[in-house]
């Protein structure tokens, strides 16, 4: 293994690097955002690549997502690969039209004669005390849309790495970054440019007990969860960290549930339609047999908005993982 | 505090240069070649007739349902003869003749509204996009691509097509406001048609004029007569050169007509009135131009026998087309077809032939196009 320069950095300026990284390498790529140049991006993810690249490339738009989008999939018709920002993904419903009537669909449309090499990042999910529309997790959308690619990383690091592959993919790929991870933990991450394949999962913790699926900020519930679980019953958890949501490594979740005969799935996101339910789906389809007990799901409620106050209670958290996991043990 | 007017003041031309009778007016003339004209009007007839051929198809069910343009040719063919063919034409879903201008074959056409997808492939060389049917949200790809084109330092042009309706739609407003700010080769052609499905113009906006909407995104906007090809070609050829030219972005209102259904699922007599249609049929874009090009001595004998012979052609072609193979389905989905379409799509070829082993039949004709945003499905 030969050794690298390694840095370390929060969410934010890991993805700050693969935006920068991949304008310098590739100069098709540009910025198109509210905000996103002079101010560098209301969460600072886009932070001095205006002064760098010039407002050409970094583009302040006018108040406007369903432009922003429709224009990003004019210049992506066109070969270039814009990578937009949507300031909240509670706004992204402006543009969903975009998003879902063309981004997704113009290389079906048009038979394979033009795509849009595009990737939407939308701060997504709760855990910052924020207002209405800027606190939930709308991935079951984005999904469920045929001919988009749907990645959340949990870290820095596959942050950093999935939005460079984000970047480098043929088709549109919306990158949903946790607001709540933006700036709680700090990773090493290689200075030299690192990509993660999208469409593959990762087992972060091996375990023969029970797999634990979770993505974005809730790995870090799903991580802590398997500790207690560990600690207080002995039991050896395993935990996935999907990193794609759209295509599902259903490869992996089989496997790993094949071994254990038990899962829980954990999301931010509403229950019903969410991921979790295709998850499930997924384990009966191809690990019946060796289920021990049926597949749990914790996720959110189904409720569009409950107000932060309220939030602590509709979020996933470990306590709650933890239960269900042992009932899920008991069954 | 005194209340001021502020400068500058607008306004906004309108051009007509043919009358109904297709009488000249010499000062405003184009001057158009005589290969010119006779193209322009060989390419209306054609674009007359086969929306009448398409009509028939539609009611016989060879075709799904589909927005004819009878009326509209003038503002259609003006408009995209001012283009190259490194230009870029984005399309709404009603510009059949600008389209066959743009080199787009008619059986592909009639694949399109016959449930084919692959009528939405343009040519591997071909700057056109698809037909886009959600209203107005073609606009700020024109824009994107403009940008682009700019981008790369490329001297192409993007002409794009709407409705009176659009103007309705946020993305038509975010278009213009784009365009503007970033100054933009784009041309907006607006095919004012006075009719939104049933909802007409004045109810569409409080605006006198759709052009001059133009004007608060800080371009220019003109009026055109739209029934009347040369003046539709004067303005376009004025906008296609400033923006080549690298002066910016214009919004071209064609003030036009549609003579028939909104489409092939529409029954008008609903919603207006037939004194309305015949008042409009005497400003008939075909009828004018014929009257213009018979004084000039440039009318083709048998053009409409050869017009119905190549549409014949076309519709021979289109009908010889082999049954559409359903696995084809997943092939542009994604680049590269993920396990789980695969998945999909093995699991539906063991059904096409273990369902043919059982005496399940495949049905014969393929489903009803869906009808478009806003139709009823009427019986005829």
């Amino acid at each position: 293994m030969t050794a690298r320069a390694m840095t370390k950095l929060n969410m934010v300026k890991a993805l700050n690097w693969a935006l920068l990284q991949e304008m310098e390498r590739d100069p098709d790529v540009l910025i198109l955002g509210e905000d996103v140049g002079v101010d560098g991006g209301v969460f600072r993810v886009t932070d001095d690549l205006q002064r760098k690249f010039g407002s050409q490339r970094v583009i302040d738009s006018p108040l406007a997502e369903a432009a922003i989008i429709g224009t990003a999939v004019g210049m992506a018709l066109y070969g270039l690969k814009p990578v937009c920002e949507i300031q909240f993904s509670g706004f992204a419903f402006q543009c969903f039209h975009q998003i879902e009537n063309h981004a997704a669909r113009y290389r079906l449309r048009s038979q394979g004669r033009f795509h849009c090499q595009m990737v939407i990042r939308m701060p997504y999910g709760g855990g910052v005390r924020a207002l209405e529309h800027h606190t939930e997790s709308e991935e079951q959308f984005y999904a469920h849309v045929p001919g988009l690619k749907m990645v959340i990383p949990s870290g820095p690091r596959t942050a950093r790495a999935l939005l460079t592959s984000a970047i480098r993919d043929p088709d549109p790929v919306i990158f949903f970054e946790s607001k709540a991870l933006y700036h709680a933990a700090k990773e090493e991450v290689p200075e030299e440019p690192e990509t993660l394949p999208i469409g593959t999962a990762q087992v972060v913790r091996e375990g023969r007990d029970l797999t634990l699926v979770a993505y974005g900020a809730m790995l870090r519930v799903a991580r802590e969860a398997a500790d207690v679980l560990q600690a207080e019953d002995g039991v050896e958890t395993e935990v996935l960290d999907l990193l794609t949501i759209a295509p599902l490594d259903r490869e992996t979740i089989v496997a790993s549930v094949g071994k254990t005969g038990r899962a829980v799935v954990v999301h931010e996101a509403p229950r019903s339609f969410g991921p979790a339910a295709e998850i499930a789906a997924s384990i009966m389809e191809g690990a019946f047999l060796h289920l021990e007990a049926p597949v749990r799901r914790v996720t959110a409620n189904d409720v569009s908005f409950v107000g932060f106050a309220r939030e602590k209670a509709n979020v996933p958290d470990v306590a709650r993982v933890v239960a269900a996991a042992r009932e899920t043990l008991a069954f | 505090m005194p209340r001021t007017i502020l400068e500058p003041r607008f306004q906004v031309e309108y051009l007509s240069i043919l009358d109904s009778e297709g009488n000249l007016d010499a000062a405003l003339d184009p001057k158009l070649p005589p290969g010119d004209l006779k193209a322009l009007h060989r390419a209306m007839v054609l674009g007359r007739r086969l929306d009448e051929r398409m009509v028939r198809l539609q009611r016989q069910g060879r075709i799904g349902t589909f927005a004819p343009i009878k009326g509209q040719e003038a503002s259609q063919l003006g408009s995209v003869f001012t283009l190259r063919r490194t230009d870029w034409m984005v399309p709404s879903f009603r510009e059949t003749a600008a389209m066959i201008w743009r080199g787009w074959p008619i059986e592909k056409i009639l694949l399109f509204f016959a449930g084919y997808v692959e009528g939405g492939q343009p040519a591997p060389d071909q700057h056109d996009l698809p037909i886009t049917v959600p209203v107005a949200t073609q606009l700020p790809h024109a824009v994107g691509l403009a940008y682009a084109a700019q981008y790369r330092g490329d001297d192409a042009v993007v002409m794009a097509y709407f409705g009176d309706g659009a103007t309705s739609e946020g993305d038509f407003h975010e278009a213009l406001n784009f365009a503007g700010v970033w100054h933009v080769p784009v041309v907006f052609v607006c095919q004012n048609n006075q009719w939104a499905i049933s909802v007409p113009l004045k109810k569409q906006t409080h605006s006198k004029t759709i052009a001059q909407k133009a004007l608060a995104y800080g371009l220019p906007g003109i009026q055109v007569d739209g029934n009347d090809v040369l003046a539709v070609y004067a303005v376009a050829r004025e906008a296609v050169d400033r923006a080549r030219a690298g002066e910016g972005p214009t919004l071209i209102e064609c003030v036009t007509y549609r003579l028939g259904v909104h489409t092939t699922a529409d029954d008008p007599t609903k919603y207006r009135a037939e004194e309305e249609v015949r008042a409009w049929e005497q400003k008939d874009p075909l009828t004018r131009f014929r009257a213009y090009l018979e004084k000039k001595d440039l009318l083709e004998d048998g053009l409409e026998q050869r017009v119905d012979e190549e549409i014949a052609e076309a519709v021979r072609r289109f009908e010889a087309t082999p049954p559409p193979d359903p696995l084809t389905v997943f092939d542009h989905v994604y680049a590269e077809m993920p396990p789980h379409l695969r998945a999909q799509r093995d699991e539906l070829a063991r059904w096409l032939r273990e369902g043919a082993a059982t005496g399940a039949e495949a049905p014969e004709t393929p489903p009803r196009a869906t009808p478009m945003r806003g139709q009823r499905l009427t019986r005829r």
